[in-house]
């Protein structure tokens, strides 16, 4: 089980601040994105590529073909704007 | 090193004293102010409200802190950075870095900056003239940090 958690622009087009989802032990990052956008709708839109996302495991950016293992806490954002 | 992500207000004036009669041997204390302007992308910003990854953001900055502190000779630093609701005038972010010559001091300040704009968890929704809208990364912040690495 995983822990993944949503932000800003994507929390609010996906209607989903954080859920809990069982996933294969060493899943990729990329592989987890392809996971989700075939939910279909807004999920499909959000993860299928088009618009750019940043991604954390363990609170700690990473590139696309970071693994995931259980226990994880896995976070997906838009690029950040702060400051 | 102290990072502080904080709904309330700053003093700039209480936060630089303290830096400044910290140690002896600071002989220059450099600090940026960020705040909400009134203005952006041509339209007329009412509000803005700040979001952030509680955790992975205080850790994002305690790490851009650490690089700047092995990168030079600096000895202390402070960021300060606020979220919730912010209106014009409004301070957002407190960054100072104290040093015994000023070189290293404005060169820390400027990295953190820098690094704090394009990788701590942060984002902005602003309200505007033309509608609600969550702010855009911008390609010029990008270029900003990559100059750190050339030089």
């Amino acid at each position: 089980m995983i822990r993944i958690l949503y932000f800003a622009r994507l929390r609010e087009a996906l209607g989903l601040a954080e859920e809990s989802l069982e996933v294969r032990d060493g899943l990729s990052v990329a592989e987890l994105m392809v996971e989700l956008a075939q939910r279909g709708g807004q999920w499909q839109q959000e993860f299928a590529g088009c618009r750019p996302l940043r991604a954390a495991v363990n609170q700690t950016l990473v590139a696309n073909d970071a693994h995931i293992h259980a226990g994880d806490e896995v976070a997906f954002f838009p690029p950040v704007t702060g400051g | 090193m102290t990072v502080r992500v904080q709904h309330e207000d700053f003093d700039v004036g209480v936060e630089i004293a303290a830096l400044r009669r910290a140690r002896r041997d600071v002989g220059a204390v450099v600090s940026f102010i960020g705040q909400v302007r009134d203005f952006n992308e041509g339209d007329t910003v009412s509000a803005m409200t700040l979001e952030h990854y509680p955790g992975m953001t205080e850790k994002a900055l305690t790490e851009i802190v650490d690089q700047a502190k092995t990168r030079w000779d600096i000895l202390d630093a402070l960021v300060i950075h606020r979220v919730g609701e912010l209106k014009p005038l409004d301070q957002i972010v407190l960054v100072a870095v104290s040093s015994a010559h000023r070189e290293e001091a404005f060169s820390a300040c400027q990295f953190i900056m820098d690094y704090l704009k394009t990788e701590a968890p942060f984002w902005k929704k602003e309200q505007t003239s033309a509608g609600a809208r969550w702010v855009e990364a911008r390609a010029s912040d990008d270029a900003a940090r990559e100059r750190w690495n050339r030089s």
